[in-house]
């Protein structure tokens, strides 16, 4: 089954300025009793976002004009960190955004991003430190070379596991991958205990 | 062959196919345990491709987070109360009644928390690989199983092929050395490990926890300690299978009998440690030094002796805002203050084990005027002992509430909530902001730090009642 490819994006960017961003925060956990993964971008960062009352909190970044249409949300290390809930990227994914940039990603959410085409970008400290100074910095990210390119085009690069890497930029999926490992899994559970 | 670590064993057992620089290993998975929650739309994709669950076998269901714990809505015919909750546990039974997977429903009285029901049921096994698409599948790394929490696609994965791409982790040694002071509990050693190595101190990294402490904690209380493997940011925790693994393990319903009892154990023997072995890092903590442990923030890591006081990172917005967000200021002690809710719960501190601690606590006192604590079983099972026990007496005299099982407040999906602004003492393993309920302010630690702050409706160091 083909998948939408992915090649470069190139975006303004929101930032987040918070260490330690939970699976909680990007999407509480009273939004996942539901049966499909359409339609959690409303729910994303629910109790940041808006007040007691619903009405959206003018002061949070999401909600700042200069933020619509942003497709790269960077935020402080260890950004995903919690529950397994992939439900985290799918919020985001709805809210628009195609790249998560941070210093350090949890693995889970990293891991659950990549099979859902949310780009888990992970840069050094200095360079996420100078995003989270620069909110609406106009970057590109060039999934081919692995580079991230900052508005005065300096570029650094940055890790991505090699087959998630492959699969976003073909647009393949990896479970067509395992089902095509069938005779191998038959072979293994052969002699497996 | 070199030395290898329990990690390594279990990793090379169960390869399919071996990593190269192009593809992920393809790593064979033993035991899918599922649940309500992150399942469903797994199923969808499934159908949607027109497969079958692989191993339906190899497949385990039970329900627990959006689950109440209300008798009348458990065994009551009392409708739940969300809709929604109601329809993800409906799907749920024709999901598995479709795909021939067994499940333990609402009213079966082997139901309880996944990881609760794994080990007591006998299939959480040692040197096997088991996934779960919840992040505290740890747990089951107590028995010596190299156990981690999935996402959706990848419960998707595990039900098509019984297997997961996989980059090989890097290993972590935790060597605790010697013995825990009297009053200072796993949850509390655990705690003290994350509060050293921070919420992402283990990232990449499967843990093993090691050293004469480790050796002489119960199972139940490695299952609590190898949970919050995940709070330090951790793929998978684990200790190595010994005569307490066995002990527990034997007669279990669906543990190995007779001679395949006798070469499953065989085989278990030969996972631990080889000597020689190395791990990428390596860390030493001293058991004898803890005290009992309390957060005082919105991460794990954000935990300190209970006698401590609240530390201060001038310049740290972000430590600054988890501090408001607390309503506790820097250099602030944590003892004595008010709290309005108490929870002794949750895949951390549920089993029988933890609820004969707070009972103990408990026994002969009431909890403070003012204070709600809610006492809620990991299982059913757990349950009936401790009722059989007389446990649920103690909890009720003491004006407590004694609940079925499930994941209750340590989540906040299913009815169970701490209201805004509330202080509640949890035995649960998150802290985040509004985990319990929006706005809640969770301080997590041990069952008897829980019992011993009901009864005086402030933060208590259960060492002062012991006595």
């Amino acid at each position: 089954m083909k998948t939408k490819p992915i090649t470069t994006l190139k975006s303004t960017t929101v930032a987040l300025p918070v260490t330690n961003v939970d699976t909680d925060q990007i999407i509480p956990a009273r939004f996942l009793t539901t049966t499909t993964r359409e339609g959690l971008g409303r729910h994303a960062f629910a109790d940041w976002r808006y007040g007691p009352d619903g009405t959206p909190k003018a002061d949070f970044v999401l909600n700042r004009p200069e933020a619509q249409g942003c497709r790269i949300l960077v935020a402080g290390r260890n950004f995903g960190c919690g529950s397994s809930r992939e439900h985290a990227p799918w919020a985001l994914l709805d809210c628009g955004f195609q790249a998560v940039i941070s210093s350090e990603i949890a693995d889970i959410f990293r891991s659950n991003a990549l099979k859902n085409g949310l780009l888990p970008i992970a840069v050094e400290e200095s360079v996420n430190d100078w995003l989270l100074a620069h909110p609406g910095a106009e970057i590109t990210i060039d999934l081919e070379q692995t580079t991230l390119t900052l508005p005065d085009g300096r570029s650094v690069t940055f890790p991505i596991e090699s087959f998630a890497r492959y699969c976003l930029l073909n647009g393949v999926d990896q479970l067509g991958f395992l089902l095509g490992r069938d005779a191998q899994i038959t072979a293994f559970e052969s002699t497996h205990p | 062959m070199p030395p290898q670590t329990l990690f390594e064993k279990l990793w090379n057992q169960h390869l399919v196919c071996p990593e190269t620089p192009d593809t992920p290993a393809v790593l064979y998975i033993d035991l899918h345990l599922i649940h309500e929650v992150t399942s469903p739309q797994a199923f969808t994709v499934l159908k949607e491709r027109g497969l079958k669950v692989r191993c339906p076998d190899r497949t385990f269901a039970t329900m627990d987070h959006s689950t109440p714990t209300l008798t009348e809505q458990v065994f009551g015919g009392v409708p739940i109360t969300n809709d929604s909750a109601a329809r993800q546990i409906a799907r749920l039974e024709e999901n598995c009644r479709e795909q021939g997977i067994e499940l333990l429903d609402l009213q079966d009285q082997r139901r309880g928390i996944v990881h609760v029901i794994g080990p007591e049921l006998g299939l959480t096994r040692p040197g096997s690989t088991i996934v779960c698409g919840d992040s505290h599948t740890s747990t089951h790394g107590a028995f010596g199983a190299l156990a981690f929490g999935i996402g959706t696609t990848e419960v998707g994965h595990v039900f098509a092929t019984q297997c997961l791409l996989q980059r090989r982790p890097k290993t972590l040694a935790i060597d605790v050395t010697g013995e825990l002071p009297r009053g200072v509990a796993a949850k509390d050693l655990i705690l003290a490990i994350i509060g050293r190595i921070g919420v992402a101190g283990g990232t990449g990294h499967v843990i093993e926890y090691r050293g004469d402490a480790i050796r002489a904690l119960s199972m139940e209380e490695r299952m609590t300690v190898c949970n919050m493997s995940i709070e330090a940011g951790a793929r998978a925790g684990m200790i190595a299978p010994d005569q307490t693994t066995f002990d527990y393990l034997r007669g279990r319903p669906f543990a190995p009998r007779g001679e395949d009892w006798d070469r499953a154990v065989q085989r278990w023997q030969q996972l631990p440690t080889d000597a020689g072995a190395r791990f990428d890092r390596q860390v030493e903590i001293d058991a004898s030094s803890l005290e009992p442990m309390i957060t005082y923030g919105t991460h794990p890591g954000m935990v300190m002796p209970i006698s401590g006081n609240v530390p201060s990172h001038p310049g740290d917005a972000v430590f600054d805002k988890a501090l408001r967000y607390m309503g506790l200021t820097a250099g602030e002690s944590i003892r004595n203050k008010p709290v309005q809710v108490v929870f002794v719960g949750s895949c951390t501190n549920a089993r029988l084990s933890d609820l004969r601690q707070a009972a103990d606590v408990l026994r002969g006192n009431r909890i403070a005027g003012g204070v709600r604590m809610l006492v809620v079983p990991g299982s059913q099972p757990v349950k009936q002992a401790a009722e059989a026990e007389g446990l649920d007496r103690i909890f009720v005299e003491a004006g407590a509430e004694w609940r079925e099982s499930g994941c209750s407040m340590c989540i906040g999906m299913n009815g169970d909530t701490v209201a805004a602004g509330q202080y509640s003492v949890s035995t649960s393993n998150r802290n985040f902001e509004g985990r319990q309920g929006a706005g809640a302010r969770t301080l997590l630690a041990s069952p008897a730090t829980a019992a011993a702050t009901a009864i005086r409706g402030r933060v208590t160091d259960p060492r002062e009642l012991l006595s």
